[in-house]
């Protein structure tokens, strides 16, 4: 790789030793390649944002979210470029902490218009976001009052043929004042949603922050609603990814940095977007996501970290586990939605097959029975079919996020082991600095001496000032992913507690119907004579 | 492999009586003879049964036995009744379905291989939940060969047959043997001849009413039961299916209730917890639709087969004895063989009008009983669907109170 010769961005050096998979470079490549500028999906590309004008405005906003100083300045050692325009300097004057939990927060709702396509019976949105008062031990914030609301509906379709797409209506209401007006709408689509979490992830990811994944492609369905099928199955296609549009935006407003992030008041307010392409898979940024992937994926493999910290391993085993039987329960639950559907259908179809044995039943009283028999069981084909729903939107798709959630978290603890990887590299890097400033006072030519003392010396304190870097960096990332890990972790509980009671509740009204109708139907039975 | 005892079995059959499914529509006779199956054994691949009697009539040595008996013996006795010429006027009862245990036998051996790939629990919950099924499985047919008996016991003319004392007393084994490839190809044949001769006699058009309009009934009856009994069937399915889905929810959400270091885990192991009692629910509710109603219908589809056998034996004696008529015009008219013309038409006249007699009598039966049946059937499942959604409907609410307490 050429890095190995040139000045590598990433360590700020010319080392040609260094290890790491250099991706600035190919990063560079790349970009020439395609003709897409595409900002956010390196990491901390070279390349200006093309909306930084539109973030001038959101940073005269007083409440810009402040981060800590020590994470963020601009000569800090990172894969963010030097740019002085780079909308992250927003940051660099913040001495603020940011809280995660404020005692007066009031409950994030989703409380839009209905979606304009919804096959179900039983309202798929679930107010997820249940009101506590608990402090988080360890920030306490005084903040105003603090609402917002913000709803995915109306889906539309535009264009058509293989180039249509579904741009989705985004509706805020709030009463924050970071935003300009109390109430906005804008209209969104599919790959906006993705550009969004994408430039999030990039920005916040490698600080420990997790970052909520957005809903995933869906090729298949996708290209059905493309070619116009107006079949149950599309518009099906078409409320789930609505509701997990919604459910993703949720998320993200719900953490508390994430939420003052001028991306995601550019995503919220702003009426035009510029096309996010980059999450197009087959671009330029798409390969290099890949090679980022693979790059992961190895030095994942090669880095042997020292735990000095139980909590950590604690942490990685126990998400692991979750990780393992999530899945696990999310593959029975989906089991359960398709035979209960299945279900449906089987009683449907036995229903008319008893209104048929009905009608030709010759004994009047046994064919009335049998015609009511056939009414119950309908009705009971559409409990099963309103049941089904409520299993997929409350608890499958709960289950579906949760696991995506779960592969951030895993992230987070990732950049961990990156960010101590980088601060062992530097050290071991100012040990040879050091060894060789050594060597340098056995060195032959008396007159390059002093220059070559001079040098190393520069050097070696810059290596110096790295090491602390790197250190401070470890240490800020793990108390970071303490923090979120620990608001994760709330927010799981109330989640499943909110979900899980909602369901068992739905379940309830089932059997209510259930009884209703057989108490109906008892008697017309007992009436054959 | 198991051995089950039918005393513990009320909650398989119906909930009050352990009576035969078709009702008894002349309960004087049912003292003199009472038939029932009291125990049964299921061996490697075939069951047998304890044929158990209790009579005051004359003909039978003691007045209490009991002799064991197996499938092959039951089709044997019902295949004696159809040929019988003396019983061509009336509906004989269905022969039982052969027991099949197959399926259920492959599920538990799958098992058994799979045992290495998962925990100690969930393959005893399986193994479990196989068992249980087997057992369900071996009551039916128990219950089914029992009600061909009683049929048979019922019936005032079927019950004095002698191979049928002879199956009830005779204690030693009765030497049936399966039908060879040679006899079963025959019976093949047979078949094939006889729905296409049925085909030709229902075709004559009946003068009588009653039979006419008997035959139209049937025909679409006969169809509708079968489709019905079809659709069911799957319906069953389905809900066995998602019951077992909810078994292996219960099962994670066990796990996560063990792992989990937050508050959640108290709450997944009440939910755990719940769903499998649920489910276990669940698992009855499929049981006793299967039961109460895809039973019946599956009865009905053979007991309706068999009125429609009865329908065409008249038919065709209807069409020998108009044959004859015309064998005997012509006799008269060739004046050559009138004599022997006159028997056959006698013979004929005879035989359709005794036939024509009795199956009159034995359709009004049939509709007597399966409107009974029906009823009886409907109710229960009707009852024990209640029953099933209030203990469902109590075990999710008290779950709720604790689950919402707690927060």
């Amino acid at each position: 790789m050429s890095c190995m010769r040139r000045f590598c961005h990433e360590t700020q050096s010319h080392d040609s030793l260094h290890s790491c998979m250099c991706r600035r470079s190919v990063a560079l490549l790349l970009l020439k390649m395609s003709e897409e500028r595409d900002p956010a999906a390196l990491s901390g590309s070279a390349q200006t944002e093309g909306e930084e004008d539109l973030f001038v405005s959101a940073m005269e906003s007083p409440e810009a979210a402040r981060l800590s100083a020590e994470d963020i300045s601009p000569s800090s050692n990172g894969p963010r470029d030097d740019d002085p325009d780079d909308p992250d300097d927003l940051f660099a004057e913040a001495t603020e902490e940011v809280s995660l939990d404020s005692p007066e927060r009031q409950p994030i709702l989703s409380d839009g218009p209905s979606p304009a396509i919804t096959p179900v019976t039983i309202s798929p949105r679930v107010d997820v976001f249940d009101r506590s008062p608990d402090l988080d031990e360890d920030e306490e914030e005084n903040r105003d009052t603090f609402d917002i609301q913000i709803s995915v509906s109306d889906p539309e379709k535009v264009g058509d043929g293989m180039n249509a797409y579904m741009v989705y209506k985004v509706m805020t209401k709030t009463s924050l004042s970071i935003f300009s007006r109390d109430e906005v709408c804008v209209k969104r689509r599919f790959s906006d949603f993705l550009g969004l979490h994408s430039k999030l992830a990039s920005k916040y990811m490698h600080m420990g922050y997790i970052v909520p994944p957005a809903p995933e492609k869906s090729i298949v369905g996708m290209t059905k609603v493309k070619v116009g099928k107006e079949d149950l199955s599309s518009v099906e296609f078409v409320e789930k990814r609505r509701s997990a549009l919604e459910r993703y935006l949720l998320r993200t407003v719900k953490h508390p940095a994430l939420l003052k992030d001028p991306d995601v008041l550019q995503f919220l307010e702003s009426s035009e977007l510029p096309r996010a392409v980059s999450t197009q898979a087959l671009s330029g940024a798409g390969i290099l996501r890949m090679v980022n992937k693979a790059a992961d994926a190895v030095n994942k493999m090669t880095i042997k970290m020292n735990e000095s910290d139980a909590w950590f391993e604690e942490k990685q085993q126990q998400f692991e586990n979750l990780d393992v039987q999530l899945r696990k329960l999310h593959a029975s639950v989906e089991s359960l939605v398709c035979h209960r559907k299945e279900l449906s259908v089987n009683t449907a179809s036995f229903a008319k097959s008893a209104a048929m044995l009905g009608n030709s039943e010759d004994h009047t009283a046994l064919s009335r029975a049998l015609s009511q028999l056939a009414e119950v069981e309908e009705k009971i084909d559409q409990l099963h079919q309103d049941q089904s729903y409520a299993d997929f939107y409350l608890i499958s798709e709960l289950l579906g996020d949760y696991v995506r959630l779960i592969t951030a978290v895993k992230g987070v603890f990732d950049q961990r082991m990156k960010a101590w990887a980088k601060w062992q590299d530097a050290q071991v890097m100012l040990q040879r600095k050091r060894e060789a400033e050594a060597k340098l006072q056995y060195a032959s030519k008396p007159d390059k001496l002093q220059q070559a003392t001079d040098e190393i010396r520069e050097e070696i304190e810059e290596w110096e000032g790295k090491v602390q870097q790197g250190e401070r960096d470890f240490e800020q990332i793990s108390k970071n992913i303490r923090r979120e890990v620990g608001r994760f972790e709330k927010d799981r509980v109330k989640d499943f507690r909110v979900v899980i009671i909602k369901y068992l509740e739905s379940l309830v009204h089932t059997q209510q119907q259930l009884i209703k109708y057989w108490e109906a139907f008892l008697p017309e039975a007992k009436a054959i004579a | 492999m198991m051995q089950e005892g039918l005393d513990d079995g009320p909650d398989f059959l119906s909930e009050e009586d352990r009576g035969p499914r078709a009702v008894n529509v002349d309960l004087q006779t049912d003292a003199t003879l009472q038939v029932d199956i009291s125990d049964a054994l299921s061996e490697r691949d075939k069951v047998k049964f304890t044929v158990h009697t209790k009579s005051t009539l004359p003909n039978f040595k003691q007045n209490e036995f009991s002799v064991v008996r197996q499938h092959e013996e039951f089709i044997w006795l019902h295949d004696s009744f159809v040929e019988n010429e003396e019983y061509a006027g009336y509906i004989i009862p269905p022969a039982p379905p052969r027991p099949d245990f197959d399926a259920s036998r492959e599920k538990l051996q799958k098992l058994g291989e799979g045992e290495g790939s998962m925990t100690k629990e969930e393959f005893t919950k399986m193994k479990q939940e196989l068992e249980a099924e087997y057992l369900a499985i071996f009551k039916k047919t128990v219950a089914m060969h029992e009600v061909f008996l009683c049929r048979v016991a019922a019936h005032p003319v079927l019950r004095k047959d002698l191979n049928f004392h002879v199956f009830l007393e005779y204690n030693q084994d009765l030497s049936v043997r399966g039908k060879n490839k040679k006899e079963r190809l025959e019976d093949f044949f047979k078949n094939v001849v006889k729905s296409a001769d049925g085909v030709l006699v229902a075709g004559v058009k009946d003068v009588d009413d009653f039979f006419e309009h008997e035959k139209t009934f049937l025909l679409e009856y006969h169809n509708r039961v079968k489709e019905a009994s079809a659709k069911s069937d799957r319906k069953i399915r389905s809900h066995k299916n998602a019951a077992d889905d909810i078994n292996r929810i219960a099962s994670t959400l066990y796990t996560l209730g063990t792992q989990d270091s937050t508050d959640l885990c108290k709450f997944f192991l009440k939910v755990s917890e719940l769903f499998e009692k649920t489910r276990k629910i669940e698992a009855r509710v499929a049981a006793d639709e299967d039961l109460k109603l895809a039973d019946l219908l599956k009865y009905y589809l053979r007991e309706s087969q068999a009125a429609k056998d009865l329908l065409y034996r008249r038919g065709r004696a209807l069409v020998d004895y108009e044959n004859a008529n015309k064998a005997l015009d012509k006799a008269r008219a060739k004046n050559k063989d009138v004599l022997q013309a006159e028997t056959t038409q006698q013979v004929c006249c005879q035989k359709f009008e005794k036939i024509s007699e009795s199956a009159k009598q034995e359709l009004i039966d049939f509709k007597t009983r399966r409107v009974a049946a029906f009823r009886k059937n409907l109710v229960e499942l009707a009852e024990l669907e209640l029953k099933h959604a209030k203990g469902n409907l109590q075990l999710l609410q008290s779950c709720l109170g604790v689950l919402k307490g707690d927060t």
